[in-house]
């Protein structure tokens, strides 16, 4: 009886200790994603991701950013983007500086900043969705 | 009673949406100088030019919401605000130029001559004729601004595709390339006679090289030379936080005015200018490191602005109305920086360079602010909450000027006076 209870405690603690240690995770990357968009998208998007009229495409409010293709977003993180783009009705001509060093964490952790930030209420983007994205366009050398 | 307060209201609230209840169209500007919100909502108003009967043209960045990337203006019964307006061409570009009966315009690739009435409307709109074409646009940098001398020839830039003529273009550690092989189709001026058909780089000159992106240009006839306003280079803390801090960056390099003669090398990518040094410095995809000095053949700017402020246009005052330190000084218009971030945004005006004896003195004011819609002492943080960006300047024949903002597409008409 008593050997039950201890169980059962150890249990409930083990369980505890397993989601706050994984909300700690959750916490430690979106502070991981708001330090890599400081450094490397913020001079460009803006720090309300607001974007620059007519040259970088704002990413509060985006429906690329909040859309479905996470597999388009991790390619554009990781590899830049070189095109004129049409978003929402205006087009941005600015070339994307590429992210090659990224980590598949940064990239999840970057988008979930991303796409949890300002007015944006898209899901979160995760280590495996990364992965996944990676083997659907083959991510590499070329753009 | 209660009806009509309700009307008052709503009327209220509509002048309000309009800006017309604002004084002064909502700028801030020296005193005994007004201005009228001409028009609103155009689309994006790039470079504008006015006839001598005062119609009003604006070079759209991309077709209106009517299709329409030229669009005429015309304020008939002379109240400050155009009542008659409408367009034609679906090409983006910015340039545009009224010379005599002919109208010029640029897409982002060639220039175009349109032939005007005897009440300065357009009788070819669907046919103009093609004085350049072929020019280089790869999106970035792709204005093509112009502006005439007084012997019919047009002076268009060619901005550079790139920010620091990297191998590979805004790229941590990628190298300048040397030498910098867009400078010989693009980063400067080119010369073209503007009476020849069908012309293209071979039929031009290039007029002066090392210019990164010169959106705002005009021919000073009093001096007869033309002057140019550069956009200086970008993210120097991006990718070299070794070299450059977010402090520094939000100061480097100076957005440079230029006296331009023949042959002139401004430098870019080479070297950029820093104000706080007074120098000429070699920019460090180019082995600078932030205090090295570069060559002394580049030349020197008449006016170093602020760093990234974004000078769109160039407006050498010939009018009477204005008082007379105004004459045969330069407008500027910038458009507002993005580049300055994590700090505040600085720009958003229109600047006035008063010249003696043809030269620039160095010491310029801000003439009209509040383009922004921020409040007095707040800076803008970022670039796309600016209600109006300032772009456009054009004298009119009564001496006013007009401010054009390629954001929605508003004109501003500024006068002295009464």
């Amino acid at each position: 009886m008593r050997k039950n209870i201890l169980n059962k405690g150890l249990k409930l603690g083990l369980f505890i200790s397993l989601f706050i240690s994984t909300q700690v995770v959750k916490a430690q990357n979106l502070i991981n994603g708001k330090k890599l968009f400081e450094t490397r998208c913020l001079a460009c998007h803006q720090s309300d991701g607001g974007g620059v009229p007519n040259m970088n495409p704002p990413l509060d409010g985006s429906s690329n950013v909040n859309g479905k293709d996470i597999a388009r977003l991790v390619k554009i993180v990781k590899n830049g983007y070189d095109e004129r783009i049409a978003l929402d009705g205006m087009y941005y001509s600015n070339a994307m500086t590429a992210n090659p060093d990224f980590t598949d964490q940064q990239i999840a952790d970057v988008l979930t900043y991303v796409r949890t930030s300002w007015s944006n209420k898209a899901s979160k983007i995760t280590l495996a969705q990364v992965k996944a994205a990676n083997s659907k366009h083959k991510i590499g050398i070329k753009r | 009673m209660k009806k009509g307060i309700q009307i008052l209201f709503l009327i209220l609230a509509a002048f309000s949406i309009n800006g017309f209840a604002q004084e002064n169209a909502g700028l801030k500007l020296p005193a005994g100088f007004k201005a009228s919100l001409y028009a609103n909502n155009i689309g994006a108003a790039r470079h504008i030019a006015v006839t001598k009967a005062g119609v009003v043209f604006a070079k759209l960045n991309y077709p209106n919401k009517e299709g329409n990337a030229i669009v005429r203006l015309e304020d008939a019964n002379n109240d400050g605000v155009a009542d008659k307006v409408n367009g034609w061409a679906n090409y983006p570009g910015t340039g545009i130029y009224v010379k005599g009966n002919s109208l010029y315009a640029s897409s982002n690739e060639a220039i175009f001559k349109y032939e005007l009435n005897s009440k300065d409307e357009v009788i070819n709109p669907q046919s103009p004729l093609t004085i350049v074409s072929g020019l280089l646009n790869r999106r970035q940098h792709e204005s093509k601004s112009i502006t005439f001398d007084k012997e019919n020839n047009i002076y268009v830039n060619i901005g550079a595709y790139s920010n620091a003529c990297q191998v590979e273009d805004r790229k941590a550690g990628s190298q300048g390339r040397v030498p910098c092989n867009i400078l010989d189709s693009a980063g400067g001026i080119w010369k073209f006679n503007a009476s020849k058909e069908n012309q293209t780089y071979k039929d031009g000159k290039r007029y002066a090289t090392g210019l990164r992106n010169v959106v705002g240009l005009d021919w000073n006839t009093a001096t007869n030379q033309l002057f140019v306003a550069q956009h200086g280079r970008d993210q120097l803390n991006s990718f070299y936080p070794n070299l450059y801090t977010d402090a520094q960056n939000a100061e480097l390099p100076a957005e440079t005015f230029y006296a331009i003669n023949e042959g002139d090398n401004a430098g870019w990518p080479y070297i950029y200018y820093d104000p706080a040094q007074h120098k000429k410095i070699v920019a460090p995809e180019y082995g600078g490191d932030g205090k090295k000095e570069g060559a002394s053949e580049y030349k020197d700017p008449a006016v170093a602005f602020p760093a990234h402020m974004a000078p769109m246009a160039v407006l050498f005052y010939t009018g009477n109305q204005f008082p007379e330190k105004y004459k045969n000084g330069a407008f500027i218009s910038f458009h507002g920086s993005w580049n300055r971030a994590p700090l505040p945004q600085e720009g958003f005006f229109v600047a006035f360079v008063p010249f003696k004896e043809g030269k620039a003195t160095g010491d310029w004011e801000i003439f009209a602010n509040g383009f922004a819609g921020v409040e007095a002492g707040v800076k803008v943080t970022n670039t796309a909450k600016a209600k109006a960006r300032p772009c456009g300047l054009a004298q009119g024949p009564d001496g006013s000027i007009y401010v054009s903002d390629d954001t929605k597409g508003a004109i501003f008409k500024i006068s002295y006076g009464q």
